[in-house]
This record gives structure tokens, C-alpha cells and sequence, in this order.
């Protein structure tokens, strides 16, 4: 075998062992979409019972509460930036950071100091890569994520915005994940969880609803109280869920070219190969042919 | 027919039991309250306790709740709990052992959950 058909054969094998590779990682990352899904699905019972429940307290009563009355000058704000732990996702986490940054950018155009709180390692490796702080970050669970997570976020983060902003709390609490539109489609998105504007809540409650009028056990203080932290952890988990199920979505994608790429590769490398096993044959024979000519001449020049 | 109320009795994570019923007795943090069809609009907090419902059918569900509202309207009742359990779903002996645990480190939230398990599944 020659040396260059050699050259093509090892490419092609080289080749192949990695569109087996991402062809097992587009599969395993399909089948996890569709896990994360049905999370998503299974939390959204919760979620709407208790949005309907915040807006009941929101707009039955005149409660002031710190997590929904706004600052009139805001000076600090958090950002919660949702990325994943691994990478091989595309542009997932590039997506959401450069979104995080452009928040930031217009916060602090805003004249308001940005504390950065981040979820998921790839995100907290791209903010220590260029110095910048970060207040505190969570990582580990960005496939799986469990309420018991989403909780263990959200604990600071509320923590952050009951204290006094003379104090080192914050007065606004952002959120950037990546929200899970089909499988085809997840895009980054920022959006405002505290304070609660509660007109934006109620417009998600299920619309021509007339709200009764409820009795509160033991006051409406009370169940405000109970009902916001619970209220800001299940929109983490959410936005934890989503971000997971776009970033599996992602990754399928990106293993699907990969996988379609290296088909391509192989096919070319293949009828390069045949192209020079076939080059190589020609020579032979044009090798064979020219030295049996020259030994006929040989032999006719000696008879003479 | 006696009149029913729907109840949905929901976890973070999954919807644990919803059906008909005509009786809701929940624990709310200023004490036990049962809710019957035709209550008035009610929302509440709830402490960690058992949950019992008795159903249309007249079987009684029991459940272990830690941490969440209740919230009445229009005959239809939301339990929304952090974490919630059926009683058959209790694992009697873990729970036993981690109410031991629980005590010999003296976490008192731990201890009270165990021991709200341990009620539930021996209420059923």
C-alpha cells in the first residue's frame, strides 16, 4: 500500500471512531431533552397555582412589602446569570454571557452597581478568566436541576434584596437564562424578578378571571411574607429547568453537525482514497507495461 | 350527592394527588382548619403537618406536607406544598431512623418532619 493511500485510510478511521462519538452524544442529549421537558411540564402546576395566589394577595390587599415595593432610586442591582457546567453545547453559553454583559452594560449606564451571582461552571470560568466578581456562585447540578437547588440559589438572593442597600443589599434582582422557545429555538433572555411588578403577574394568570375576594390565615402580612420567597424560588426553578432543557437542545444540535460533518469528511476522504489506489494501480501497470516493452526491445535488438 | 370541592394537591416538582373531595383538614400556622364545599375564599399558610382528605368515594388520603399555602375559590382547593408526600408512599422504617438521627443531632425542623411523616403514614 502506498504511503499517501495509507495517510487516507488513517484519516478515515480517525474519522469514524468520532462520528460514532457525537452520533452517541446527539442521542443521549436528545433523550435528556426530552426528560427535562416533562420537569418543566411537571413544575408548571406549582407555578401557576402560586402566581394565581401572588396576584390574589397583590391586588386583594395594600400591603407594602419589600420585595414588591420599588426603590425610588435604585443604586444596586443583582444579575443571576444561568449558564451550564459543560460545554459542546454551541453557542449556549456564549449566548447567555454576552446577553449578562449587555444587562450589565445597561444597568450601569443606569448609573447602578451590578453584583453578579452566577449558576453553572462555564459561566463562572469566562468571569474569573477576565477578574471581574462575582458574589457568589453554584455549580454542579445545571442537567438536573431540583427544587432543593433552585432554593439553595434563591436563599442569598433574597437575603440580598431584605437588606438595606446602605447595608451592601441590593434593590433589584435581574435574571438571565436561556428560555426554551422548541427544539429548534432557545434564546436568551433577561428579565426583572424583583421587585415583583404585580400588573406583569396578573397579566400571566389566565385572563376574564375575576379574582374572590380572600380571607387571609392569619393576615395578608403574613402570607405576603411566606408567599414571595416561594414565589422568587419557583421562577429560579424554572428558569433552572428551561436553561437545562436549552442547553441539551443545544448540545443535540451541535452534535448533529458534528456527526453530519463528519459524514461529509468521510465520503471525501474516501474518494480521495479510492483516487489514489486508483493512481497507484495505473503506475503499476505503466510500470509493468514499460519494462516488458523494454525487455521485448531488449530481446528483438539481440536476435538480429 | 353531596357537594364536592376539587382538590389539587401540588409539590415543587409534580402534582401529588388531585380528585373530588368533601372534607380538606390542613394545619395552617394559627392552627387546624377544615374546609368543606361552599367555604368562603380562603388563603393560608401552612405549617408541617398531615393533610387529610376524604374523598367523594368516602376513602380518607392522608398526606405529609412541610412548608406551603392552601388556597380556596370557586370550590376548587390548591394545596401547594415545597414538598409533599402520600402516606403509602412513607417509607416507615427510613423515616424512623432519620427521626433518630434527626434527634441525636437535635435538629428540631428534621425531627418535626420525621415525626409529621411518621403520623401521616400511621393515620392511613
Amino acid at each position: 500500500m502506498g504511503a499517501q493511500l495509507r495517510v487516507y485510510k488513517r484519516r478515515i478511521r480517525s474519522v469514524t471512531a468520532t462520528k460514532k462519538i457525537t452520533k452517541a452524544m446527539e442521542m443521549i442529549a436528545a433523550s435528556r431533552v426530552v426528560k427535562a421537558q416533562r420537569k418543566v411540564a411537571a413544575s408548571t402546576p406549582y407555578a401557576t397555582e402560586l402566581t394565581r395566589a401572588v396576584t390574589a394577595v397583590g391586588t386583594g390587599s395594600n400591603t407594602k412589602h419589600p420585595l414588591t415595593t420599588e426603590a425610588e432610586t435604585a443604586t444596586r442591582s443583582a444579575v443571576l446569570l444561568l449558564t451550564s457546567d459543560r460545554g459542546l453545547a454551541g453557542a449556549f453559553n456564549a449566548n447567555a454571557i454576552k446577553a449578562a454583559e449587555l444587562l450589565t452594560a445597561r444597568l450601569e449606564a443606569e448609573g447602578k452597581e451590578v453584583d453578579t451571582y452566577i449558576v453553572g461552571r462555564r459561566g463562572l470560568a469566562h468571569y474569573n478568566f477576565r477578574e471581574r466578581k462575582v458574589v457568589e456562585s453554584w455549580s454542579g447540578f445545571t442537567d438536573e436541576p431540583t427544587y432543593a437547588d433552585a432554593k439553595k440559589v434563591a436563599g442569598p438572593l433574597i437575603e440580598a434584596i431584605e437588606t438595606d442597600t446602605a447595608e451592601g443589599g441590593v434593590d433589584e434582582l435581574h435574571i438571565v437564562y436561556t428560555e426554551f422557545v422548541s427544539m429548534m429555538t432557545q434564546t436568551a433572555i433577561d428579565s426583572r424578578l424583583l421587585p415583583l411588578r404585580l400588573e406583569e403577574v396578573a397579566e400571566e394568570a389566565p385572563q376574564g378571571e375575576i379574582l374572590p375576594l380572600y380571607d387571609f390565615e392569619p393576615s395578608a402580612e403574613d402570607v405576603l411574607d411566606a408567599l414571595l420567597p416561594r414565589y422568587v424560588e419557583s421562577r429560579i426553578y424554572n428558569a433552572l429547568l428551561q436553561s437545562a432543557a436549552s442547553k441539551h437542545a443545544a448540545t443535540r444540535r451541535a452534535m448533529k453537525s458534528a456527526t453530519d460533518n463528519a459524514g461529509e469528511l468521510i465520503t471525501t476522504l474516501s474518494r480521495l482514497a479510492n483516487a489514489a489506489r486508483q493512481a497507484e494501480i495505473t503506475q503499476e501497470i505503466s510500470e509493468i507495461v514499460g519494462g516488458s516493452a523494454a525487455l521485448a526491445d531488449a530481446t528483438a535488438g539481440s536476435d538480429r | 350527592m353531596a357537594a364536592e370541592l376539587h382538590v389539587a394537591l401540588v409539590a415543587a416538582d409534580r402534582e401529588v394527588w388531585s380528585g373530588e373531595a368533601t372534607l380538606v383538614v390542613a394545619r395552617t400556622t394559627s392552627g387546624d382548619i377544615g374546609v368543606m364545599p361552599g367555604h368562603q375564599p380562603l388563603l393560608g399558610v401552612l405549617e408541617s403537618g398531615p393533610v387529610t382528605i376524604r374523598t367523594s368515594e368516602g376513602a380518607t388520603v392522608v398526606a405529609a406536607v412541610h412548608g406551603g399555602f392552601i388556597s380556596f375559590a370557586d370550590n376548587k382547593l390548591s394545596l401547594l406544598a415545597e414538598i409533599a408526600e402520600l402516606s403509602d408512599e412513607i417509607d416507615v422504617q427510613r423515616v424512623e431512623r432519620e427521626l433518630e438521627r434527626a434527634k441525636a443531632e437535635g435538629d428540631a425542623t428534621a425531627e418535626r418532619r420525621a415525626d409529621v411523616r411518621l403520623r401521616a403514614a400511621a393515620a392511613s
